[in-house]
């Protein structure tokens, strides 16, 4: 498949070896991290109002996954604050390279490895996330406390174990880096394999051996492994969209969950942030009460159970329709990846839903930052209620069915035939048919 | 021995693909505009008692016929909430315990959010209902669209690769 480097261009390729313009982006993002940590912790209790909630939660959020991931892959997690503290500490400053500050270096329990955590992770945020989108004090407190355990993590364990592991964004990125159109991959492969020292896979704070990727999951285009190839052999390459999904990919079990936590978690935040259901936001909201953990069981037994059951009963029919038999687990694991288009899609018309009315906030609080009164920018109140467009209606219509396209490609590219492919095009139309009615029903 | 005409086929293949993407795109036009008949029933008067309390207005999905003339009684039984309808110019406030009224016609079939327009606590920007005017065609074309979605899905995956491998 057409691949174009970029690093072929010069000013490009010293644009990703010098430390320095990743440096300034990754300090701008650390002071709007800490700002928005202080403003969630002293500013205005009203969410609309504070900086916290419309800049985490509208801003960020929706260029997330309306520009980073669709477009970057996981370039968001090259300029993410987060571990940028823990990782000075591990390499003894600022603009070193890897491994020679403090740290006890462990490695991360094996048991503990893949993508469960971080889906669980995710699972957490949908649970409390009626409390935490709308509370720019718990805001504050949930990122306060990821970066301190990112610190804590990085003291103990090696590289990002933290972002590799524990990030429930990290997990959400990786999922959907995979068919995004950035990649890092090896020029020559047999250039790496003469040389002996391997000093990429030293340098890689994701612990990633660049020959030997075969998917942008677990790689977060920190460009490390570029800066110290002696062999310059690294390549970033813009690539088609879907690229890490098909026949020759490898995709585990811990994948699979974590796409379903995914296309479950945006059929329940559509049904509590878009519907119109009074109590059951009620029910998110009042976290501790009977009826919150009604939410909860009606809300794990549908991502737990209901929905892995569905696509279970899918995977299990295209399975049996095709000539090669293999295990129930390792047919689950490898027909996950229709999840990955059709849970990409869904919450980016997910998230066109609600940015686009609430988009509005932005500016005026830019210029009152902390909801004290303040007009710096002179559009303090000017936010109006916002409402959906039929614009952004037809639009969402529009992302469903290109997710719904892909996804009936993807299945079909890794079936072996039609029939093959039917059960998982039922489960992606029947989830698509659901989220465009809590969306635009 | 085809050779020779390879930069005739890759042109015949390039417009082929161009014709196709101009099929869908007329496709998808005529799926999403293409007007529909809608059996109009005689618009009467209607008049729609809402409550706002607690993040919820109730009833908070109402259904109305296309070009009724709606009246909406609206009361708040809290704090102050507003009422704004998307898609009409049409907006409402009620102080605690105290009620507003105002009308609009529903010429605008479809479903239209409303949502409360003054900031009543943390759950405020979820605070949310629905109208529906006349059948819900955006949700119907999005169906039919889909199926069209699985047509150009199978449509344009062309190669048959032995799965399983991986």
């Amino acid at each position: 498949m057409t691949r174009i480097s970029l690093t072929q261009f010069p000013r490009v390729m010293n644009l990703f070896r010098s430390r320095w313009p990743q440096f300034i982006l990754r300090a701008i993002t650390l002071a709007g991290f800490i700002f928005t940590i202080l403003a969630g912790l002293f500013g205005s209790v009203v969410g609309s109002h504070n900086v916290a909630i419309i800049f985490v939660w509208i801003a960020w959020w929706t260029a997330l996954k309306l520009f980073f991931i669709p477009f970057g892959g996981r370039s968001w997690c090259s300029i993410c604050p987060i571990p940028m503290p823990g990782e000075w500490l591990q390499n003894g400053g600022i603009l070193e390279p890897r491994g020679k500050g403090f740290g006890l270096g462990k490695r991360w329990p094996k048991v503990l490895r893949g993508t469960w955590l971080q889906a669980s992770g995710f699972l957490l945020v949908g649970l409390f996330g009626a409390v935490t989108l709308t509370s720019a004090k718990v805001t504050a407190i949930v990122l306060l406390s990821i970066i301190i355990l990112a610190i804590i993590l990085s003291l103990i364990f090696e590289r990002r174990s933290f972002c590799n592991y524990l990030c429930p964004i990290g997990g959400f990125t990786g999922l959907y880096a995979q068919v995004g159109p950035v990649e890092l991959r090896v020029k020559d492969i047999d250039i790496c394999a003469q040389h002996t020292e391997k000093t990429c896979y030293d340098a890689c704070p994701w612990g990633q051996y660049p020959l030997a990727l075969k998917s942008s999951a677990n790689c977060g285009l920190c460009m490390e492994c570029l800066r110290v190839c002696p062999s310059d052999n690294l390549a970033i390459n813009l690539r088609p969209w879907g690229s890490d999904l098909g026949t020759n990919t490898k995709h585990g079990l811990d994948e699979a969950f974590l796409g379903l936590v995914m296309v479950a978690s945006v059929l329940v935040d559509s049904a509590v942030f878009i519907g119109p259901w009074g109590k059951l936001k009620l029910a998110a909201y009042n976290i501790g009460s009977t009826e919150w953990f009604v939410y909860v069981a009606i809300f794990l037994t549908f991502g737990l159970i209901i929905l892995p059951g569905l696509f279970g009963g899918s995977t299990w029919l295209s399975n049996r329709f095709g000539k090669l038999k293999t295990s129930f687990r390792k047919a689950l694991a490898y027909y996950s990846q229709v999840l990955v288009p059709l849970g990409l899609m869904g919450w980016i018309a997910f998230t066109i839903s609600f940015a686009f009315v609430k988009f509005a906030y932005v500016l005026p609080v830019i210029s009152d930052p902390l909801g004290l009164g303040w007009n710096l920018l002179g559009t303090t109140g000017n936010a109006g209620v916002g409402q959906s467009t039929s614009f952004s209606l037809l639009l969402q219509v529009l992302i469903l069915s290109v997710g719904m396209v892909w996804s009936t490609r993807v299945a079909r590219r890794i079936s072996e035939s039609m029939k093959q492919a039917i059960p998982l095009i039922v489960f992606s139309g029947a989830f698509t048919v659901s989220l465009l009615w809590l969306l635009i029903g | 021995m085809l050779e020779p005409l390879q930069p005739l086929i890759r042109l015949s293949s390039r417009y082929s693909l161009i014709w196709k993407i101009c099929i869908i795109a007329i496709a998808v036009i005529v799926i999403l505009f293409l007007p529909i008949p809608i059996s109009s029933q005689t618009p009467v008067e209607k008049h729609i008692k809402i409550e706002a309390g607690r993040f919820q207005f109730s009833p908070s999905e109402i259904t109305v016929n296309p070009g009724d003339q709606v009246t909406i009684e609206f009361t708040s039984i809290d704090v102050v909430h507003g009422l704004s309808l998307d898609g009409y110019n049409f907006e409402l406030k009620a102080d605690p315990g105290k009620s507003a009224s105002q009308s609009f016609i529903a010429d605008k079939p479809g479903i239209y959010r409303f949502r409360c327009s003054v900031v009543c606590g943390n759950l405020h920007p979820f605070m949310i209902g629905k109208l529906q005017v006349g059948p819900n065609l955006l949700f119907i074309r999005g169906i039919v669209l889909g199926l069209l979605a699985v047509v150009i899905g199978i449509w344009s995956f062309n190669k048959t690769i032995n799965p399983g491998n991986s």
